[in-house]
């Protein structure tokens, strides 16, 4: 029993270290993509003794600049308040990784091993929750903040996450319902199935309009462009107006965490999680016979770099959308959640039940 | 807009593909200069500080005195023409005797204030001797105190024309006209 707490512990300490070293990596890939994208360099100035590295000193400049700047607390009656909300925020989007099937089981020995915090049979739902309630972050920081401009900042980005949390949710309805199972680790299973024994049945391919609506729904989720209106770096004033130093960065930080999350969901989901075309648990199989024999470690560690590969593809993918749209107006925003998104995600919710209805699955 | 246009994902795709090409493109370069590989540059950015662009041949940058062919000594007479003409009036001139009675006069004291100086020109056009160019070559005037901005004779004289910071004139004669 004590084993068995003592690596639940680790693995979790693991998942904690590795999502955010994973998202402050991204505040370096967010600056390099964008410089690629745009014929730049990006910032590389950043050296110790001479060695820039491509500029990932920057990371740490920016940590040392984040915990050094002046903290201003406004005047505020909620003082408790506004110190914790940003680390709400935090803290719920951290937690929302507890279900994240990263790896499968691995049985070494008579122990299982899978890079998995928890594994409840609710598992979407409890992602589903934690993403909700990381909402309060944002809405408490704009209202305990004193100020007009931040409670208007916070009202605004509360109605965008509200409405696409229900377009992200009701998108996510289709795949369920073929799976029909909440559990992660066997959404990811199912997905292993091959359609005439050739094409990967992973979410995308039975259910590819959820999957885009369920993108669309969770980069709106993260708060970036073309849905950074909560935030509006250059024009409008946001919920995060009163935040300075480390704080504001733990604003900041959510947002790539939360980047990291949506993608490590669209992939469990819809991407068919650690699963590899046409690898099942002894190898390599090609219209069911062995193709290419591999063992249990082999086959564990290529699952767990497939994971990590296709949450690496959908982070780009989501940055160059960041990096090419210009932002929504408001009224378009609200149009194309409640008008658009949300429309053709319950369409999809009717259609796949009818078709498992009359197929009678 | 047609009906294409008029959906906004198609168009959306469109500009992604154009994003997308950059970054693959410029990945691709950088990655085959770093092994030696002679491509276009990955990046149209000019790493300021080491590498310089190269100025137009008639830019006015900064000052310097010109020298005198048998001793070496600033070419400036005294006249105080640059001074008069000076519309920023940074120039500060005191002549005194020269020595070879042939000449003029000379200046002991020939300071100019770069943080006033406008750059207008009008002290090259007057000077009847040839002796205050501004064709250094040199932008990069900066100092943390206003009394570093004031470059003395000896500052003007050591500063010269250094044809390395402009482009290739030729080049640019017949790519321009």
């Amino acid at each position: 029993m004590w084993i068995e707490l003592l690596t639940k512990l680790l693995i979790a300490g693991a998942v904690l270290i590795g999502v955010l070293s994973f998202g402050g990596l991204l505040t370096w890939v967010e600056r390099k993509q964008s410089a690629l994208m745009q014929d730049r360099i990006g910032a590389n100035r950043a050296s110790i003794l001479g060695f820039r590295l491509l500029g990932l000193f920057h990371i740490m400049t920016d940590g040392i600049k984040m915990f050094t700047k002046e903290e201003f607390i406004p005047r505020t009656e909620h003082r408790v308040i506004f110190i914790l909300s940003p680390f709400l925020a935090w803290f719920f989007s951290l937690l929302a990784f507890a279900i994240i099937p990263f790896t499968p089981e691995l049985t070494i020995g008579g122990y299982s091993i899978t890079i998995q915090v928890a594994n409840p049979e609710i598992g979407v739902l409890v992602a589903f929750a934690m993403m909700g309630m990381a909402i309060y972050g944002v809405v408490l920081g704009g209202w305990a903040s004193n100020n007009n401009y931040a409670l208007l900042g916070s009202m605004r980005a509360t109605a965008q996450l509200i409405s696409y949390e229900v377009a992200l949710a009701a998108s996510a309805v289709g795949p369920l319902l073929i799976y029909g199972t909440l559990n992660m680790q066997d959404i990811v299973i199912w997905q292993g199935r091959l359609w005439n024994g050739w094409l990967p049945l992973w979410g995308i391919v039975v259910q590819p309009l959820a999957f885009l609506l369920f993108l669309i729904a969770g980069a709106a989720e993260t708060k970036r462009i073309p849905f950074d209106l909560p935030e509006g770096e250059s024009e409008i004033i946001g919920f995060n107006l009163e935040y300075s130093s480390m704080r504001f960065g733990a604003f900041m930080f959510t947002d790539f965490i939360e980047k990291i999350l949506v993608a490590c969901l669209t992939t469990s989901i819809f991407l068919g999680g650690w699963q590899v075309p046409w690898l099942a648990d002894d190898g390599f199989r090609m219209g069911g016979e062995l193709a290419l024999g591999l063992g249990p470690v082999a086959v564990w560690l290529l699952r767990a770099a497939s994971f990590g590969l296709k949450v690496c593809i959908l982070i780009y993918v989501l940055m160059l959308v960041r990096w090419t749209l210009p932002r929504f107006r408001y009224d378009q925003l609200m149009n194309f959640g409640w008008k658009f998104l949300l429309p053709l995600a319950f369409l999809n919710i009717i259609v796949t039940a009818a078709v498992l209805m009359v197929l009678n699955l | 807009m047609n009906f294409l246009e008029r959906t906004y994902l198609w168009e959306i795709l469109k500009g992604l593909w154009i994003t997308n090409r950059h970054f693959v493109v410029n990945i691709t370069r950088h990655i085959l200069n770093l092994f030696g590989i002679k491509t276009k540059p990955g990046a149209v950015t000019i790493q300021y500080p080491e590498v310089h662009r190269g100025y137009h041949h008639r830019l006015r940058t900064a000052h310097y005195l010109t020298h005198r062919e048998n001793d070496g000594g600033p070419r400036c007479v005294g006249c105080m023409m640059c001074e008069t003409i000076c519309p920023a009036k940074c120039i500060y001139i005191v002549p005194t005797e020269h020595p070879d009675p042939n000449i003029e006069k000379q200046a002991v004291k020939f300071t100019i204030d770069m943080g006033k100086c406008v750059y207008c020109g009008f002290c090259v056009e007057a000077c009847p001797e040839d002796a205050i160019r501004m064709d250094s070559g040199r932008l990069d005037i900066c100092s943390y105190t206003r009394e570093g901005m004031i470059w003395d004779i000896n500052r003007l004289m050591a500063n010269h024309h250094d044809p390395t910071n402009y482009k290739d004139v030729e080049k640019w004669l017949s790519e321009e006209f």
